[in-house]
């Protein structure tokens, strides 16, 4: 399998990606495919502060519900709405986005960096090719 | 490397790219295209699943009625030729020991028992059978197991055996042919569609799987099995029912004949019956999307403990998160609310009656 080498990653299947101090976070190809299709999915609201680690959403299919970690310390600065029903509107969540595109159009949030953060302990495409590899995937 | 047992269609569910889990024992696919797809395809069409994992159980010789009567909750005695019969078999305090299907031929009979449960069955059978003239023979490795599931199941096997089969009742069985070889064919399922079981010796799985899928079932894996029992509310073992749970709690007291005779677990069944205090097997039909999935804790309103989630998923058929929980009677009334905990959120729950799909007839 092979992981976009301009995103990082954490062992849990998250990626993100550093644009100045704004990290975009979504789920790997790995963990839509693990998932299979995606039925429901919650996500933070704006100006929620999340640290390193730390779930911030759950993600569900019809087989499973999985946390959704969050891989930087920092603010949700925007949130994919795409992804989550909206009662105004009546639109409902279009989680095809995640199953058909989970490194683009299919991403969750935006987080503002916190003071001092950085993508430093997250893993590279290479380590994170390596690690699915080793689990024999 | 893996110590699972492997079914004659293990090289086919790879070659059409299933993922396979760990079941019962067993090596199965869980899924080939993806489980809501596969559901609609039983909903709508008819979809084919490998179900050799299932023990099939021979019984002969002038005694099988006795031992069958002995261990198992349902009449065998009243059931005619090419019948097929639901029922559990219980401990002496009417535990589950499992849920299996018994077929009565002219000559013996044959169950079919839970994967997961077929040593187990096996050795409560050599235990019940001192003394009588009963031959016990397992065959489930000598033979697999595939079911057509869905509307179209009728036309979807029509001329594969010498014998019409479209004219089977409902949980009705016969003996016929494929390819020339001996094979049982059985009006029965665990999907809540129309359908046939079909069991053929090893080396003819792939032929029948391949020619089944040629004209146009769509194979399904053991997440779409899981959810379409879901939505016909059917029980399954190792979630609904357990050796800590007796039939008449799990809602199955249709399949015990507490009046047939003696069998192992019926007296405390009658007391079961008789009483009623523990928790008993109902419908919820879950607020939103989410899943509350097994083990989930249910709250009543005054957010006193109401009971357990079992079996939890969102449905693709239905199009509603449905559960089955065991909970306290006095709150099992269709339209109790009650509240499920679903990792630190609150879900809102309703009692809903079961089954939560019925085909049209």
């Amino acid at each position: 399998m092979s992981n976009p080498s301009d995103l990082r990653y954490l062992p849990t299947h998250e990626w993100a990606k550093l644009d100045g101090d704004v990290v975009t976070v979504g789920v790997t190809k790995f963990a839509v495919e693990q998932l299979t299709e995606p039925t429901y999915l919650e996500l933070p609201a704006v100006g929620k502060v999340l640290t390193a680690g730390q779930a911030f959403g759950v993600i569900e299919s019809v087989k499973s519900t999985s946390d959704v970690n969050s891989p930087v310390a920092g603010t949700v600065v925007e949130r994919n709405e795409l992804l989550v029903d909206d009662k105004a509107t009546r639109r409902a969540a279009d989680l095809s986005l995640v199953n058909d595109d989970p490194f683009g159009k299919g991403w969750m949030v935006r987080i503002k960096l916190a003071p001092g953060a950085t993508l430093d302990h997250l893993l590279t495409a290479e380590q994170y090719d390596a690690q699915l590899a080793s689990e024999g995937h | 490397m893996s110590a699972n047992l492997r079914t004659p269609l293990y090289d086919r569910h790879l070659g059409h790219k299933a993922r396979m889990v760990p079941f019962g024992g067993w090596d199965m696919p869980v899924q080939y295209a993806g489980i809501a797809a596969e559901h609609r395809a039983v909903r709508t069409a008819a979809g084919l699943f490998d179900i050799s994992h299932m023990a099939r159980v021979d019984f002969a010789g002038p005694d099988a009625l006795k031992l069958l009567e002995t261990v198992f909750t349902n009449a065998v005695g009243t059931m005619k030729d090419g019948q097929v019969r639901y029922g559990l078999v219980c401990r002496e305090d009417g535990g589950i020991l499992d849920d299996v299907l018994v077929y009565r031929w002219p000559d013996g009979f044959a169950a079919v028992v839970n994967a997961s449960n077929r040593e187990k069955i096996l050795a409560w059978l050599g235990r019940h059978q001192a003394g009588l003239a009963v031959a016990v023979t397992d065959r489930t490795f000598d033979t697999a197991m595939v079911a057509v599931q869905g509307p179209n199941a009728v036309p979807l096997v029509s001329g594969l055996f010498p014998d019409d089969v479209s004219h089977l009742k409902y949980y009705f069985a016969a003996r016929t042919t494929y390819r020339g070889r001996p094979c049982v064919v059985s009006r029965t399922g665990y999907t809540g569609e129309d359908g046939f079981e079909v069991v053929v010796p090893n080396e003819l799985a792939v032929p029948l799987w391949e020619e089944l899928l040629g004209r146009g079932a769509v194979p399904c894996g053991l997440g779409a099995r899981d959810t379409l029992r879901l939505e016909a509310a059917m029980p399954l073992y190792g979630h609904e029912l357990n050796e800590t749970i007796d039939p008449i709690r799990a809602g199955l007291g249709w399949a015990v004949k507490l009046d047939k005779g003696e069998f192992v677990g019926r007296a405390a069944l009658q007391a079961a019956a008789a009483h009623g205090s523990k928790p008993v097997r109902v419908g919820l039909e879950v607020e939103g999307k989410r899943a509350a999935r097994e083990g989930t804790s249910l709250t009543d309103a005054g957010g006193k403990p109401a009971g357990t989630v079992t079996s939890g998923s969102f449905c693709p058929w239905v199009d509603k998160s449905l559960a089955m929980a065991y909970v306290r009677p006095d709150l099992s009334a269709p339209g109790t609310a009650l509240d499920a905990d679903a990792r630190g959120s609150t879900l809102a729950a309703t009692v809903v009656p079961l089954p939560f799909y019925k085909r049209k007839k």
